[in-house]
C-alpha cells in the first residue's frame, strides 16, 4: 500500500490560513504544516487539540514539591537529628524555599523533556522536512490524500488557487 | 509602494523587512568571518579574564587572608559582587519570561541577548560565594548527598543552603529556557549551512526541528509554561539572596523589607546592564532595525518604574529606622549616612535615585549616548548598593572596641575583573555563533502594527527573493 501526499508551498501567512481552511471545508485530511514561525490560529485552523502538556508540568512539580518535603524531614527530623538553635527537628517553615525551588526545577525541565519525548525532538533525530526553506521564508502545507473521493488534480489546482507558489504530488511506499 | 501603518502603533521593526531579509540580516554575522572590532573587544575580555583568574587562583594557592576582610567585616567585595551579579541576571528572566506573560511584543527584538545575560551573570554570581568558601574543592558539600560521615545531611534551616538551591534551580532553569528558544533558529542555521563540522553540530543541537506546526503548537505552551514557572522563581531568588541577610540579626540587615527591596533592585540594576549591552550591541551588529529607539526608550521607562520603587525602599528603610525607636537600628543608618563610608551612600543615592529621574524626558530617552551614560552610572550605583549594604552594616558592631574599616586589595579587585572578563568572553562567543536575536519570533512580530495584521512580508516581490537564491 502507498501513502500520497500533496505539498503545497506558500509564500504568506494569510494565504496559508485561508487554504488550510479549505483543504479541510474540502474534506482534505491536513498532515502537517511547516512554518518558520509559529503562525497564530493555525493550529486551530489545522483542528489541533489543546496540548496537555500542563498537566505533565503540574504533576511533575507536585512530584518535587512532595519529594524536596519528604527528603528534608527525613533528613532532618528521622536520619540524623540535629538540634539547631533550639528549633523543632521537623521546621516545616524552613523547608519552604527548597521544596518551592524544586517543584520548579522538576515542573520546568520535566514540561521540556515531555515536549522532546512528545515531538521526538532529540540529538541526532532525523526528521521529515519538505523544504529547507521552511525555517526560512517558506510555508509549506501537506495534505494527506485518502481514498478515491479526492483526486491530486484537484487538490493541487485548490492549492494554487489560494496563492500555493507551488505544488508537488508526492507518493511515497509504507515501510513494513 | 507605500504600507499601510497604523496611526497608534510603532512597528517593531523598522523598515520593510521580507523573512527572508530578516534571516539574512541576523545570520550573515555568524556566518563569515568576526569583524576587527569583534576581535578586539575579545582580546579585551579574554585578557581580563586571565588576570581575574590568576589572581582566583593565587587566593586558592594562599587562602582568602589575600583579601581585606578581618574579623569585623567578613563579608565584603566578594559577597557585594555576588548579589551584584545575580541581581544582573534578573532583567533577562523579567524581560523573557514576565513581559512574554504580559504580552509586551517588543521583547522579542531584545529577549535572546537578555537571557544569554541572566546565564552568564548567574555564572559570574556562583564564583564569588565558591571562592569565599575558602576551600572550593569542598564546594560539593553544599550538596545533601549520601556520605561515610554518617550521612551528615546539610543544614535545610540556612538560608545559605536556600540560596545554593535557588541560585542552581534559576541556572538550570534559564539555560533551559534559552536553548528552547534558540532551537528553531538553530535550524534555521542548520539549513543554511554548507556543510562540514558547523553543520553537523548545528544538526545535533537543532534536535531534529523542521517547524512542524505540531511541535510549534506544544512548543508555545511549553515556553508559556516555562515562563509562568520563570516569573515566581525570578522574585523567589532574590528573595531568597536578601534572606541571607534579613534572617540574621544585623542592624541594617535584619528587616522585613529586604525581599521586595532587593527584587526591585536587583530588576533594576539588570535592566541597566540590558540597556548598556543592548545599545553596544545594535552599534556593533549592526542591528538598528530590530532594536530600535522604541526599544531603547521602553527600556528607560521600565528603568524609571523600578527606580521608582529602589528610591520608595531607601526612604522606607531610613523611616522604619527612626520610627522603631531602636537605637541599633538608628545607628546603622545614621552610620550609613553621615559615617566613614558616607560617600558611598551618597554616591548611591545620587546614581540610583536621582540619574533615572532624567528619564522622564523624551529627549534623554532618544539620546543615546545620554542613555548609555545613565545606564553605565546606574549600574555602578547598584553596585555602591551592596556594597553600602554589606559593608556599613557590619563595620561599626556592637562593640566599639571592635569597630574596624574595610579596603578591598588588588586580589580583590582583580577577582573583580576576572568576573567581568568572564561575562563579556562569554557574551563575545555567544554574538559569533548563535543569533542575537530571535529570528522566529522577530518574524512573527514582523507586520506588528502594519497592514495586513501579521504579515508584513506581502508587499515584497517573491521575484527578487528568488534571485537571491540563485546566488
Amino acid at each position: 500500500m502507498s501513502k500520497r501526499w500533496i505539498h503545497g508551498t506558500f509564500e504568506d501567512e494569510h494565504q496559508l490560513l485561508a487554504a488550510t481552511a479549505a483543504v479541510r471545508e474540502q474534506g482534505y485530511r491536513v498532515e502537517d504544516i511547516f512554518t518558520p514561525y509559529p503562525v497564530h490560529g493555525l493550529p486551530e485552523a489545522m483542528g489541533l487539540r489543546p496540548s496537555r502538556l500542563g498537566v505533565v508540568c503540574f504533576v511533575l512539580g507536585a512530584i518535587g514539591c512532595a519529594l524536596a518535603l519528604a527528603f528534608q524531614y527525613w533528613t532532618s527530623a528521622t536520619d540524623w537529628p540535629i538540634n539547631v538553635g533550639g528549633k523543632p527537628f521537623d521546621s516545616l517553615p524552613a523547608f519552604v524555599p527548597i521544596a518551592f525551588e524544586i517543584t520548579i526545577l522538576f515542573a520546568g525541565l520535566g514540561v521540556v523533556l515531555a515536549l522532546f519525548l512528545r515531538c521526538r525532538l532529540g540529538p541526532g533525530a532525523s526528521s521529515f522536512q519538505p523544504d529547507p526553506r521552511v525555517t526560512d521564508d517558506r510555508f509549506v502545507l501537506v495534505v494527506r490524500l485518502e481514498g478515491a473521493t479526492h483526486t491530486a488534480a484537484e487538490c493541487q489546482k485548490l492549492l494554487a488557487a489560494h496563492g500555493a507558489v507551488h505544488t508537488e504530488d508526492r507518493l511515497e511506499e509504507l515501510v513494513a | 509602494m507605500t504600507e499601510a501603518v497604523s496611526a497608534l502603533r510603532e512597528p517593531l521593526v523598522d523598515g520593510q523587512k521580507t523573512l527572508r531579509a530578516v534571516t539574512n540580516d541576523i545570520c550573515r554575522p555568524l556566518e563569515g568571518r568576526p569583524t576587527r572590532l569583534w576581535m578586539a573587544g575579545f582580546v579585551v575580555a579574554v585578557t581580563m579574564l586571565i588576570v581575574g583568574g590568576a589572581s582566583i587562583l593565587y587566593t586558592m594557592a594562599t587562602g582568602i587572608g589575600t583579601w581585606g576582610l578581618n574579623p569585623t567585616v567578613g563579608w565584603a567585595f566578594d559577597i557585594t559582587n555576588f548579589v551584584f551579579w545575580v541581581g544582573i541576571g534578573h532583567a533577562g528572566t523579567l524581560i523573557s519570561a514576565v513581559l512574554l506573560l504580559f504580552r509586551a511584543r517588543w521583547r522579542t527584538g531584545v529577549n535572546r541577548s537578555a537571557e544569554a545575560m541572566t546565564i552568564f551573570a548567574v555564572m559570574c554570581a556562583g564564583l564569588f560565594p565558591l571562592i569565599h568558601m575558602g576551600r572550593p574543592w569542598l564546594a560539593f558539600w553544599v550538596f545533601p548527598y549520601p556520605n561515610d560521615r554518617g550521612s551528615l545531611w546539610v543544614n535545610w534551616r540556612s538560608p545559605l543552603l536556600w540560596d545554593v538551591f535557588a541560585i542552581s534551580t534559576y541556572f538550570l532553569i534559564s539555560l533551559t529556557f534559552w536553548y528552547l528558544g534558540l532551537l528553531p533558529d538553530l535550524a534555521t542555521l542548520r539549513d543554511r549551512a554548507r556543510g562540514g563540522l558547523r553543520k553537523t553540530l548545528l544538526r545535533v543541537a537543532s534536535l531534529g526541528w523542521n517547524g512542524s506546526t505540531r511541535t510549534w503548537h506544544r512548543y508555545e505552551h511549553t515556553s508559556l509554561l516555562l515562563a509562568g514557572l520563570a516569573t515566581p522563581l525570578v522574585f523567589s531568588v532574590h528573595t531568597i539572596v536578601s534572606f541571607d541577610f534579613a534572617t540574621s540579626v544585623i542592624p541594617g540587615w535584619h528587616t522585613t523589607i529586604f525581599p521586595p527591596y532587593f527584587v526591585a533592585g536587583a530588576i533594576f540594576s539588570g535592566l541597566a546592564m540590558v540597556l548598556t549591552l543592548m545599545l553596544v550591541a545594535r552599534k556593533v551588529m549592526a542591528l538598528e532595525s530590530y532594536i530600535t529607539k522604541r526599544h531603547i526608550g521602553a527600556m528607560c521607562k521600565l528603568i524609571l518604574g523600578v527606580g521608582g520603587i529602589v528610591a520608595t525602599a531607601y526612604a522606607t528603610e531610613f523611616f522604619i529606622a527612626w520610627y522603631s525607636g531602636n537605637p541599633y537600628e538608628q545607628f546603622a543608618f545614621f552610620n550609613r549616612a553621615r559615617g566613614p563610608m558616607a560617600g558611598f551612600y551618597w554616591m548611591m543615592v545620587f546614581c540610583n535615585v536621582l540619574v533615572p529621574q532624567v528619564f522622564w524626558f523624551r529627549k534623554v530617552r532618544e539620546n543615546l549616548w545620554l542613555v548609555f551614560a545613565c545606564s553605565l552610572l546606574i549600574n555602578v550605583g547598584m553596585w555602591l548598593e551592596r556594597f553600602v549594604i554589606i559593608v556599613t552594616s557590619l563595620h561599626r558592631d556592637f562593640l566599639p572596641s571592635s569597630w574596624s574599616s574595610y579596603q578591598p586589595t588588588a586580589i580583590e579587585v582583580l577577582a573583580f575583573v576576572g568576573s567581568f572578563g568572564l561575562f563579556f568572553t562569554c557574551f563575545l562567543l555567544f554574538c559569533r555563533f548563535l543569533p542575537v536575536i530571535a529570528i522566529a519570533e522577530i518574524k512573527g512580530v514582523l507586520g506588528y502594527a502594519r497592514r495586513g495584521g501579521a504579515a508584513g512580508h506581502e508587499m515584497a516581490s517573491p521575484a527578487r527573493d528568488r534571485e537571491e537564491v540563485m546566488t
